[in-house]
């Protein structure tokens, strides 16, 4: 851990006072910023400068800190999550950028993901898409028990791989056409591989790709940028299971 | 006024859940539909709640701050949730984990409601495996288990390192299927801001809309809080930046007490601090220390050369490490309590032991396990924590051991309640973290997560029924009345007058300050000396953030320092609360270390004799000195003994 000080970096970051208004970048300079600090501390700083400068802060979404919750999202200097792989952007940390440099911060662009303010946006289409059924039909209390299910280990991991979705949002914003493909695969892959799961896996991935399309969301790209910003690593083949179980269920239909 | 007892039911603890289900009132389904409930939180506690009650028919009202359910603080739960199922046949069983759980609170919890969190607890499993919950296998497909600290059993289910993302997505799901029956309106990036109480009961909330502004009022017949723990009155701690005492607060000062605010864990394996800038701590599952071994050097020179970065940590050789947790606790080794082992770390390090440069941090090594049975088996085990551990540090600790040191984690205390969830006040509930009841003065790890589905899921949906029959005659809660108007009017006067301010500080100055008293004076060990001086300190800061913080933004857009301010507000008045309960404790149990209450060997030294109770806080306004009420606890099953884990 050998800290190191950034002594000036300039920050280009969009402002936007709400919904309906309209947006600009604005340029900030920041001096002796810790490499050791993290990105989202990094803004920390700034906002408290801002703060006793009588300038409005930056908002932007945030929460756990440590990479889980999804709350965080933010699109910098041309990437998801920024420089750097397999993270969100609370790991992020200030020893990815050089002395003097300057950081393009916007916040996710995705028709279907409205910006709220500054670099927040509207992400309630994931909630939306998850409630058309990325689910398992089952009541509290109905459960039978526990190890009267037998899961093979690699169906479990596969599952397992799918279900770590954090529901951030960077495969939209990193998608030319904004398309929530990933997002919806991993759900579907999730229960789909899991013996639970297949009584409804055909009509939750029709259902879920339904309103996915209602949602403005676009088509799959196929050029696996999905994939690259996944800060979670969920693979592109869950798209080809999504795939299956959609078509083979249309078959059916 | 509900009454200040405990409605533990009488009869054999075996017996005791059995019973009470059977004599507790059931409401019909078509009257269900009649009957409005607000859930606010959506964690483990929270969502498993709102799914279940909106399951059974009723009308569920959810309210998070996040932009969805799925962020609540419950998903950051790494290492796994306890059950007493057996599957190891290693002679596990209701009664040991009971057992366990008392006495790793450090017998400062009440048997009854333990008991009937063990007896759940195989349930919980059940119903998160019917949900797709992708716990961890064995090869014949059937449920691994692993270990986790203050047991000799292996009843930890778990999902890699993150069990508690797979719970939380379990109960969203739940949710979702519900939000999308409608039977539960989702209010997302909404704050609680008071509780509304009309003719004694809890009748409402009043909510700031956190994009809008807007000031909205909820009616509903009864509200359940399931807001979470206060870890963050420490400012550095492994919460969630927004986690918060709030909605505990406002329920405390509209007469629902908080019992044993001083109960705050620490949990020994954190990434130490790094600098002033920081903003939280990182949690390092509890379960690295199943294949972890803890150590610092044998001999001060190196510690020193360590911390001046002259040599490496694989530069000491084997026989000049000090393996403190092994050699001071054979039997218990690494996996002792949390308070146990994050002592011993804070030991070595004011002994001068400490690792890092700021002489704060033991390692965790996983070198020998690696050695044994190969880097892939760990990769597949902790993968996911191993690489949060570089991205942060920038250290491979595959190559060279983690650095450690104890931080805030989790609060035991919470408000009070009764046996059936319910507070102080009648219709007004407490799950999850936010309630005081399962865990003592101690929490064992995996716990929490089963705590709070044991709740959700299984508790209060039978136990709301006992009161909400009762009200099956009263209609939809008008919020057209003078009592959610005097509550609003009173909200819109704290929120103006705190914007009107406009100091010289920001709410981050003032938390800060505050993390640092309650750190250094109200953390891991206490004494009188220091506890008084805090509760000066706390009250003159206090003074100080109402004349001089600066909130910036206006109250009808999105505002996160005005959301910050308030939550700091809160905190600021819960330090002091925390500080005066720590001070009236003259002992020391589980979390709450008492300098002047040890045994020759340094270990907590308890006082059953005058100090076997629930200390339950009343609120008396805001110059008068709050009241302490005691529960006593009985226990009949389990015969106290000083903890030992040697």
């Amino acid at each position: 851990m050998a800290e190191k000080i950034l002594r000036k970096i300039k920050l280009k970051i969009w402002r936007q006072e709400n919904a309906q208004s309209k947006g600009y970048f604005d340029t900030y300079e920041l001096e002796n910023i810790s490499t050791d600090a993290s990105f989202l501390e990094m803004m920390d700083l700034l906002n408290e400068h801002l703060i006793m400068e009588g300038i409005d802060p930056v908002a932007f979404d945030h929460d756990c800190r440590e990479g889980i919750c999804g709350s965080c999202g933010l699109f910098i200097n041309g990437r998801a999550h920024g420089p750097d792989n397999d993270i969100t952007t609370c790991q992020l940390h200030m020893r990815k950028f050089r002395e003097g440099a300057t950081i393009v911060i916007e916040p996710w662009r995705a028709k279907s993901f409205p910006v709220i303010k500054d670099l927040m946006v509207d992400r309630s289409a994931f909630d939306i898409i998850q409630q058309a059924g990325g689910f398992i039909t089952i009541n509290t209390g109905s459960a039978v028990v526990a190890n009267t299910i037998l899961i093979d280990p690699k169906s479990a991991e596969t599952a397992m791989d799918a279900a770590s979705c954090i529901g951030c949002g960077a495969c939209v914003a990193a998608c030319k056409n904004s398309s929530a493909m990933l997002f919806v695969a991993a759900k579907v892959t999730h229960l789909a591989n899991l013996p639970q799961g297949k009584p409804e896996a055909k009509k939750r991935a029709i259902q879920m790709a339904k309103k996915m399309d209602e949602l403005g969301f676009g088509g799959c790209s196929n050029t696996g940028a999905c994939e690259v910003e996944c800060p979670k690593n969920i693979s592109i083949s869950t798209i080809a299971t999504l795939n299956r179980e959609y078509l083979s269920a249309n078959v059916d239909q | 006024m509900q009454t200040f007892e405990s409605k533990i039911p009488d009869g054999p603890i075996k017996e005791k859940w059995k019973k009470h289900k059977e004599s507790i009132k059931v409401v019909s389904p078509n009257n269900k539909m009649k009957l409005d409930i607000i859930v606010v939180g959506t964690g483990l506690a929270g969502g498993s709640a709102a799914a279940s009650l909106a399951e059974l028919g009723y009308n569920v009202k959810s309210f998070c701050y996040q932009d969805s359910p799925r962020r609540a603080h419950s998903i950051a739960a790494q290492g796994g949730i306890n059950a007493a199922k057996n599957y190891q046949n290693d002679n596990d069983s209701v009664f040991r984990l009971f057992y366990d759980t008392i006495k790793g609170g450090d017998y400062r919890s009440r048997e009854a409601n333990v008991f009937r969190m063990a007896e759940v607890s195989g349930n919980i499993i059940d119903q998160c495996v019917a949900q797709g919950v992708p716990f961890a296998r064995e090869y014949g497909g059937t449920l691994a288990n692993r270990s986790f600290g203050g047991v000799l059993v292996s009843r930890t289910f778990y999902a890699r390192g993150q069990t508690g993302q797979q719970l939380l997505l379990g109960s969203y799901a739940a949710m979702n299927r519900q939000i999308a029956n409608g039977k539960i309106q989702l209010y997302a990036r909404r704050e609680m801001l008071d509780l509304v109480v009309i003719d004694g009961k809890a009748k409402g909330i009043i909510t700031r809309n956190l994009i809008t502004g807007e000031i909205e009022r909820h009616g509903a017949h009864a509200v359940v809080i399931a807001s979470g723990g206060y870890s963050n009155v420490f400012y550095l701690s492994t919460n969630a930046m927004g986690s918060n005492v709030s909605p505990v607060w406002q329920i405390y000062k509209k007469g629902a007490f908080f019992a044993n605010p001083s109960y705050a864990q620490i949990h020994p394996t954190c990434i130490p601090v790094h600098g002033e800038y920081q903003s939280k701590l990182t949690l390092m599952s509890e379960s690295l220390r199943n294949d972890g071994r803890i150590w610092v050097p044998k001999e001060k020179v190196d510690a020193i050369k360590l911390q001046f970065s002259e040599i490496k940590p694989n530069d000491i050789p084997e026989e000049k490490r000090d393996y403190y947790l092994e050699r001071r606790y054979p039997s218990y080794g690494n996996l002792v309590p949390r308070d146990v082992a994050s002592r011993a770390a804070k030991e070595r390090c004011d002994a001068g032991f400490g690792v890092n440069s700021s002489g704060k941090a033991v390692f965790l090594d996983f070198a020998a396990t690696i050695k044994e049975r190969g880097k892939e088996e760990i990769e597949k085990k902790y993968g996911n924590l191993f690489q949060m551990y570089q991205k942060i540090t920038d250290v491979n600790p595959y190559e060279e051991p983690m650095m450690i040191y104890p931080a805030i984690h989790y609060t035991m205390g919470g408000t009070w309640v009764d046996y059936n969830l319910m507070t102080t006040i009648p219709g007004l509930y407490a799950i999850g973290e936010a309630n005081f009841s399962d865990h003592g003065a101690n929490r064992l790890g995996a716990s929490a997560l089963m705590q709070g589905l044991a709740d959700g899921y299984f508790i209060l949906p039978y136990t709301i029924g006992n009161y909400l029959a009762d009200e099956i005659q009263t209609p939809k809660i008008n919020t057209n009345v003078k009592e959610f108007e005097d509550a609003e009017n009173a909200i819109m006067e704290r929120l103006k007058s705190v914007m009107l301010i406009q100091g010289s500080k920001t709410v981050d100055y003032f938390h800060k300050r505050l993390g640092q008293i309650m750190w250094d004076k109200v953390g891991m060990s206490r004494n009188e000396k220091g506890l008084k001086e805090a509760i000066e300190e706390i009250r003159t800061l206090r003074k100080e953030f109402w004349k001089d913080i600066r909130v910036p933004g206006s109250l009808n857009n999105i505002n996160p320092e005005l959301e910050k301010a308030g939550k700091t507000a809160d905190f600021l008045e819960l330090g002091e609360l925390m500080a005066r309960d720590a001070l009236q404790r003259n002992e020391s149990c589980g979390g709450h270390y008492r300098e002047e209450f040890t045994t020759e060997e340094g270990e907590a030294k308890r006082d059953d004799e005058n100090y076997s109770f629930v200390g339950a806080w009343e609120y008396k306004g805001e110059d008068s000195v709050p009241e302490l009420h005691k529960e006593h606890l009985e226990f009949e099953y389990v015969k106290l003994t000083q903890r030992s884990y040697k």
